[in-house]
């Protein structure tokens, strides 16, 4: 078929920020995806709380130490999540660097903390159904934290190697928007696992 | 400290003052797969990874036919003794878990893969990688479960799997951990996808596609994406649930220590009834191609058509438990589930009607495609009007798991989805390969497939109405289901043999069938407006849309956009609304690690079903190779 030239786009820019970049978009995508596997594994924990008559099942509600404290860091590191992604904007490299470093540090406190809250619980995932559904919220959160953990390792690595282009920027600033939907996924897994059973 | 490399000129060069022939060859250059196996493991293109699902899908169709087609020989006569309860248990698992989960869901995934980024004008899906990941994944869960249907540990608890019967008590052994496994790749498998599709359809379609010029089968397939998105992720959590209970002791299921059966239930329906749909919309975006095309018209009422379709997604979410009215829901319940599943007849309504009113004030040429079209018309609505029926509570408990629910959903789900399939093979496989197929034999694989499907399945509304249970291996004479059964499987071989038509054509036709050109339907939408097959680069120039049939509006020549970079892929990123150039953003080459990753992967989740801790020694080099899939290799394109 014959072709009519009637736009030009070479003097378009090569990447962009946020929802202009197709990363964006498929990071918002995986959100939503997980986002739905968290409600829906929330859904089933409310579903057999409704069930039995008594809940949690023949066990206290899990200990609030560690799961608070972890919830309190984990809060607090969208302050400097959001200064590496205000960093990436700018294309500061070295503040984008001091952050990262900063950013694959924390994730190593907040698995630590996981790993003491795991035998908090004061339930094995086999002595019943609310041991189960506990241990599966919990595990499925860990996932999620272990990922973006090792994906913000990687990016930290080439943000220090040869590879610093433009568009890496955009990958950082898209890392630090998935970090956000860690946060925000866990607090209300927080409320349901730790706080529902003792206002209930 | 290492620095990108310095780009060279070729790198910089753009097709702005470039003559036809220089620039299709430099394209074809950079955008191709390299020759040889290495180039065929490596491929990222969505026309190579979207043929390939097609054909894989084909396969399991083919093979979950023939389990079909050795049930109906057993039930044809009363206490036949071709096969046993254990295999016929087997057999009709494999064939409902292979249709839904291997063929039907793959099948309108894989033409998505292919046709997608050619319909709204781009060089490639987003994300290629992943694509070729989710392929390798798709093919290795539906291997896993084949290998041990041969090896005697085929899944048979049937395609919903319920519990008790699938949990650890009921079902010892490792056949049910495979089929929840195989549900874990498939899925994984299918989400992959539906990003993809998502942020091809929002990102990267032509300039000037504003949304209301977006062809009717690309909002399908983006609505239907949507649908995966929320609904799969709810089958991953169950088949979980069900693996952790048989494998680690967890009681997710088991009611002595708290757990529910019916969770199971919700679970797998709030998936199973928008998979139903994920399968539907598709079709439907098929048939408005084929509908348009074949009308000489655009479509009618274009807007109500994007509205039933976004309508009958969000619909889809709330009709799960009309599936469990038979385990005693509450009676408030089952009337919001009665309303709304038949709530959601009418945008599926207003689709036919739409339709109907395209072909009957166009001017239809009545090719094999549109025959297909046709027989959906009728074999949808039929299934269609029983679903309206099952809607209702006291029908639905006469008849559950009966034969007559057997006959409601293969009337839905091959007229209303396979009819359309077989159209949009007819419709698409000149684009697909160069050469039209047959229209002589194909009228006749249309007629015989509509005799045969009806005579196999219109019995089985009888049966069902008489009594006869689904999932039985046999049945005593004195029952009187004899006779029917005999006419169902003498149609259901009819119906086989239609496919044997199908690959006929299709083998025959790929050597000598008519070469077709670029457009040889006088079709309207832009993956007409390439060669056929394309060339890797689908367009040598990237469109520019005017209009919703852009090559109906544009007969003279094409519009379109200069400015690109020739000698390193790259592709236009548009804004999501307007479809405004945005930014030039680079693609992805060719990867060998999509492949090991896929690999690896399979190896944690097949490991996994014989002890918990593959998850951990498994998903280590599973991270590796995702890490080394990511790293930049010094391709210009990594920069």
């Amino acid at each position: 078929m014959r072709q009519r030239p009637v736009l030009d786009v070479s003097s378009l820019p090569d990447f962009a920020f946020g929802p202009r970049s197709t990363m964006w978009w498929g990071t918002l995508g995986f959100c939503a995806l997980e986002g739905t596997g968290f409600a829906i594994a929330a859904g089933a924990y409310l579903y057999l709380a409704w069930l039995n008559p008594q809940w949690p099942l023949s066990a206290p509600p899990p200990a609030l130490t560690w799961s608070s404290l972890f919830t309190v860091l984990l809060v607090a590191s969208a302050v400097p999540n959001w200064l590496v992604q205000r960093a990436a904007r700018r294309q500061d490299l070295r503040a984008v660097r001091l952050w990262m470093v900063v950013m694959s540090l924390i994730p190593l406190a907040l698995m630590a903390l996981r790993a003491a809250e795991f035998p908090a619980l004061m339930v094995r995932w086999d002595v019943n159904a609310y041991g189960s559904i506990v241990w599966l919220l919990l595990g499925l959160h860990t996932l999620h934290l272990v990922t973006d953990a090792a994906d913000t390792w990687v990016l930290t690595a080439l943000m220090f190697t040869g590879h610093v282009v433009g568009k890496r920027y955009s990958d950082v600033s898209d890392n630090a928007f998935y970090w956000n939907f860690v946060v925000a996924s866990w607090l209300p897994i927080y409320g349901l696992l730790y706080w529902a059973p003792r206002l209930a | 400290m290492n620095v990108p490399p310095r780009r060279h000129a070729i790198e910089e060069l753009t097709d702005t003052g470039l003559d036809a022939k220089t620039l299709s060859r430099m394209l074809a250059d950079t955008w191709g797969t390299r020759p040889g196996l290495m180039g065929a493991l490596t491929a990222v293109d969505h026309k190579i990874i979207g043929r390939r699902y097609i054909v894989t899908a084909f396969m399991f169709l083919c093979l979950a036919g023939l389990a079909a087609v050795v049930m109906r020989v057993q039930l044809a006569r009363p206490e036949s003794r071709v096969v046993g309860p254990d295999l016929y248990d087997q057999l009709f698992t494999m064939h409902g878990t292979t249709m839904m989960f291997l063929f039907a869901v793959p099948v309108m995934e894989a033409f998505a893969v292919y046709l997608v980024p050619l319909m709204v004008g781009t060089r490639n899906i987003a994300f290629p990688r992943l694509n070729a990941f989710s392929y390798y994944v798709y093919l290795f869960g539906g291997l896993m479960i084949w290998v041990a249907f041969a090896l005697n540990a085929g899944a048979d608890t049937g395609w919903f799997a319920y519990v008790p019967l699938s949990g650890p008590e009921n079902s010892p052994g490792k056949r049910v951990d495979l089929w929840a496994q195989m549900i874990t790749f498939t899925e994984v498998a299918a989400l992959a996808v539906s990003v993809e599709i998502i942020v091809t359809v929002l990102k990267l379609r032509a300039p000037g596609m504003t949304l209301d010029r977006i062809p009717l089968a690309v909002w399908s397939q983006l609505v239907t994406a949507f649908a995966v998105l929320f609904a799969m992720p709810a089958v991953m959590i169950a088949s979980t649930m069900l693996i952790m209970d048989r494998l680690v002791g967890t009681h997710f299921f088991n009611h002595a220590e708290g757990g529910d059966a019916l969770l199971w239930q919700h679970l797998f329906w709030f998936f199973g009834h928008p998979e139903v749909y994920i399968i539907f919309l598709p079709a439907t975006g098929f048939v408005s191609s084929i509908v348009v095309t074949f009308s000489r018209r655009p479509i009618f009422f274009y807007v109500g058509m994007v509205a039933a379709l976004v309508a009958t997604a969000f619909l889809a979410f709330g009709l799960w438990v009309h599936h469990m009215f038979a385990t005693g829901v509450p009676q408030l319940g089952s009337s919001l589930f009665t309303a709304s599943s038949m709530l959601i007849a009418i945008p599926s309504g207003l689709q036919i009607f739409c339709w109907i009113a395209t072909l009957w004030s166009g001017r239809p040429v009545y090719t094999t495609a549109l025959l297909f079209v046709l027989g959906f018309l009728i074999n949808f609505v039929a299934g269609g009007v029983t679903g309206v029926m099952l809607a209702s509570v006291p029908l639905d408990t006469q008849v559950h798991d009966t034969y007559f629910v057997v006959a409601h959903f293969h009337y839905v789900l091959i007229g209303g989805a396979v009819f359309p399939l077989l159209g949009a093979v007819y419709y698409w496989f000149p684009k697909f390969t160069g050469r039209l197929l047959d229209e002589r034999l194909g009228r006749w694989h249309a007629a015989t497939a509509f005799v045969g499907f009806n005579l196999a399945f219109f019995p089985m509304h009888i049966l069902g109405l008489m009594g006869m249970p689904r999932r039985v291996y046999t049945y005593q004479p004195e029952m009187g289901w004899g006779p029917l059964n005999m006419l169902s499987s003498v149609g259901a071989a009819i119906f086989f043999v239609s496919f044997v038509m199908l690959l006929w054509n299709v083998v025959a036709s790929l050597r000598n069938g008519a070469v077709a050109g670029p457009n040889p339907w006088d079709a309207g939408t832009l993956e007409w407006a390439t060669t056929s097959p394309p060339a890797p680069q689908n367009f040598d120039r990237i469109p520019v849309v005017t209009h919703r049939e852009p090559l109906w509006a544009e007969r003279d020549a094409l519009p379109v956009a200069t400015g690109l970079r020739v000698g390193v892929r790259e592709v236009l990123v548009t804004t999501a609304t307007d479809a405004t150039p945005d930014i030039r953003e680079t693609a992805p080459t060719p990867s060998i690690w999509p492949l090991i990753s896929a690999i690896l992967t399979a190896i944690a989740f097949i490991g996994s079903i014989f002890t918990p801790w593959a998850v951990l020694w498994g998903g280590v080099p599973v991270g590796a190779a995702l890490i080394a899939w990511f790293w930049p290799k010094g391709d210009p394109e990594d920069y």
